[in-house]
């Protein structure tokens, strides 16, 4: 008999399966209930971009591509960013395509993170950066988000958490689940706690073209001082509704990519040929396909979050990515049970705010990435069990 | 706000309320209710209707789109030609075109007789008309916009964070 506690580390073993997975596996079995559960795009990818992958197999593109990803794609990920952002980066040596922006977030850990340092998380926030920090043996120091401050990270809140051990601190936004933006005047507060320190920032601007008010994103790395100590990374997966083709990149100082670049060569090789060849087109032509899509999100975001006030529940208004963040406190229920009955009850698929770190219990996180119609309906059901329960 | 609205109307396949649309862009119901009443003043939003497959009813219908080659009259142009053609209720579009002929004419009817007597009656017989070229559509897969056979269904995981 193998004694698999024995052989598997225990840094693995130690890191806990989500606490709400019994919850996903109920979800699962229920065919016909309404799911506002899901962190992705309901479009489909533009037909321009699946007809670049097609044609990429056609012609028997089908080899391995450079470790840092096709040359060619590293450069309009450059133009990309400099016509948008107007940030510019060398496509050589800063720039690398990832499986995902998840892999490249693995990476930047991995590669900065040694054992005991600690790395500043704002909670609630995307489930990966606890558990990578925990396996390079980092210490995960949560900062938790407000409400009241618009579940942004205050510098206050940032200057109370760093020691002499803060290695790194992980920049969630527009957040996936709050919905939270940080405006350039927030993130220059940011900036000036860090300045005349060596603590590194991973800015995950994955929701980056998913911003609903006029300022619009602006990168950590454009903030004056910060493009020497921030790791952005960005994907494909949601401003191109690409989730499928696990498409990343992570764009940082050269000294940093490099290392990445290594752990990627030897754990991955390279990304996807299809999904870079498909990714070109995508930066290249989909302006208009994207911008339509951030237009038709938008308007979701307002029909929900007015949804939700009118049935008497407090909803901050998010201002990027494509969820809504509801505050349930005065239901009486913890999230997980609110999710839980909701679920029973009316057949509705929310995810309870604790998923994305303790801090979230109150809250439930609803994705807008549905028709207006499958919005309306599950809203309606939603204001249903809302009145049934309103009793305190 | 009015190309919101127009956006919102043309793209959403079931009629939203004034309601709805008000929460989608951030306004009033009232404020809403008075910009399309506009809108319909100007003859921007033209007309309502709903997109119909009618190849899945039992409903006979052929559709066809019969070009045409026209001399025009001397200070009316091509106006007073194709006044002339949209008026028969069974003419569903008409165009102006620039190339090899001058009309687009699309038309519906019962059958390809009750098509081709149409065009042999009404339209060849015009003074101006210099000829015209039938052809009739066999299947339509795409129409303004919209696909008539989608079996995209969402196939994503129900929960994913």
């Amino acid at each position: 008999m193998m004694d698999y506690e024995k052989i598997l580390t225990k840094s693995i073993q130690s890191i806990a399966p989500s606490g709400i997975r019994k919850f996903f596996d109920v979800v699962a079995t229920m065919e016909d209930a309404i799911s506002l559960g899901v962190g992705e795009p309901d479009f489909v990818t533009p037909w321009p971009i699946r007809e670049a992958g097609i044609y990429s197999l056609e012609k028997g593109r089908t080899y391995y591509t450079a470790n840092a990803g096709l040359m060619e794609l590293r450069q309009e990920i450059c133009n990309y960013t400099n016509r948008k952002y107007g940030i510019s980066y060398d496509a050589k040596s800063e720039v690398l395509v990832t499986v995902g922006g998840s892999e490249a977030i693995d990476l930047m850990i991995r590669c900065v993170v040694t054992p005991g340092d600690e790395v500043i998380i704002p909670e609630p926030s995307f489930v990966c950066y606890k558990p990578c920090t925990q396996m390079s043996g980092g210490v995960p120091v949560v900062i938790e988000t407000k409400e009241e401050d618009n579940f942004r990270l205050t510098p206050r809140q940032l200057r109370e958490k760093i020691t002499d051990r803060t290695k790194l601190l992980i920049l969630p936004f527009p957040n996936n689940p709050t919905g939270a933006v940080m405006s350039k005047k927030d993130l220059e507060a940011i900036a000036e706690v860090l300045r005349g320190t060596d603590i590194m920032v991973l800015s995950d601007e994955i929701y980056g073209e998913l911003r609903y008010d006029d300022e619009g994103h602006t990168p950590f790395s454009a903030i004056d001082g910060m493009r020497e100590r921030t790791v952005v990374v960005n994907g494909f997966s949601k401003a191109f509704a690409m989730t499928g083709w696990r498409l990343g990149y992570a764009m940082g100082p050269a000294p940093v990519i490099k290392q990445m670049l290594k752990l990627h060569q030897y754990g991955i090789m390279s990304s996807p040929t299809t999904s870079q060849f498909a990714a070109i087109e995508a930066l290249r032509s989909c302006d208009k396909e994207t911008e339509k899509m951030r237009q038709e999100y938008n308007y979701r975001r307002r029909y929900i979050v007015d949804g939700f006030r009118s049935m008497g529940l407090s909803c901050f208004e998010p201002l990027g990515a494509f969820y809504v963040f509801p505050c349930i406190k005065s239901m009486g229920m913890t999230s997980e049970e609110f999710a839980n009955r909701l679920l029973q009850e009316e057949k509705v698929a929310v995810v309870p705010g604790t998923a994305f770190g303790p801090c979230g219990e109150g809250f439930i996180r609803c994705s807008y990435a549905y028709s207006i119609n499958s919005i309306e309906e599950a809203l309606s059901r939603i204001s249903k069990f809302a009145k049934n329960h309103k009793s305190v | 706000m009015e190309n919101d609205i127009l956006d919102i109307l043309e793209n959403n396949n079931k009629p939203l309320t004034n309601e709805q649309i008000a929460q989608m862009i951030g306004s009033t119901e009232e404020e809403v209710a008075k910009i399309i009443k506009g809108l319909e003043k100007e003859n921007i939003i033209v007309g309502y209707k709903t997109m119909i497959n009618w190849e899945k009813t039992d409903k006979e219908l052929v559709t066809a789109i019969i070009e045409l080659r026209i001399s025009p009259q001397r200070g009316e142009g091509f106006d007073k030609v194709a006044e002339k053609i949209y008026k028969y209720s069974q003419v569903k579009s008409l165009y102006l075109m620039s190339g090899s002929y001058d009309l687009c004419v699309i038309i519906e009817g019962r059958s390809m007789k009750d098509v081709a007597l149409f065009v042999a009656s009404k339209l060849a017989p015009m003074d101006n008309v210099l000829n015209t070229a039938t052809s009739f559509v066999l299947k339509k897969y795409k129409d303004d916009g919209m696909i008539f056979y989608n079996d995209e269904e969402d196939s994503r995981q129900v929960i994913t964070l």
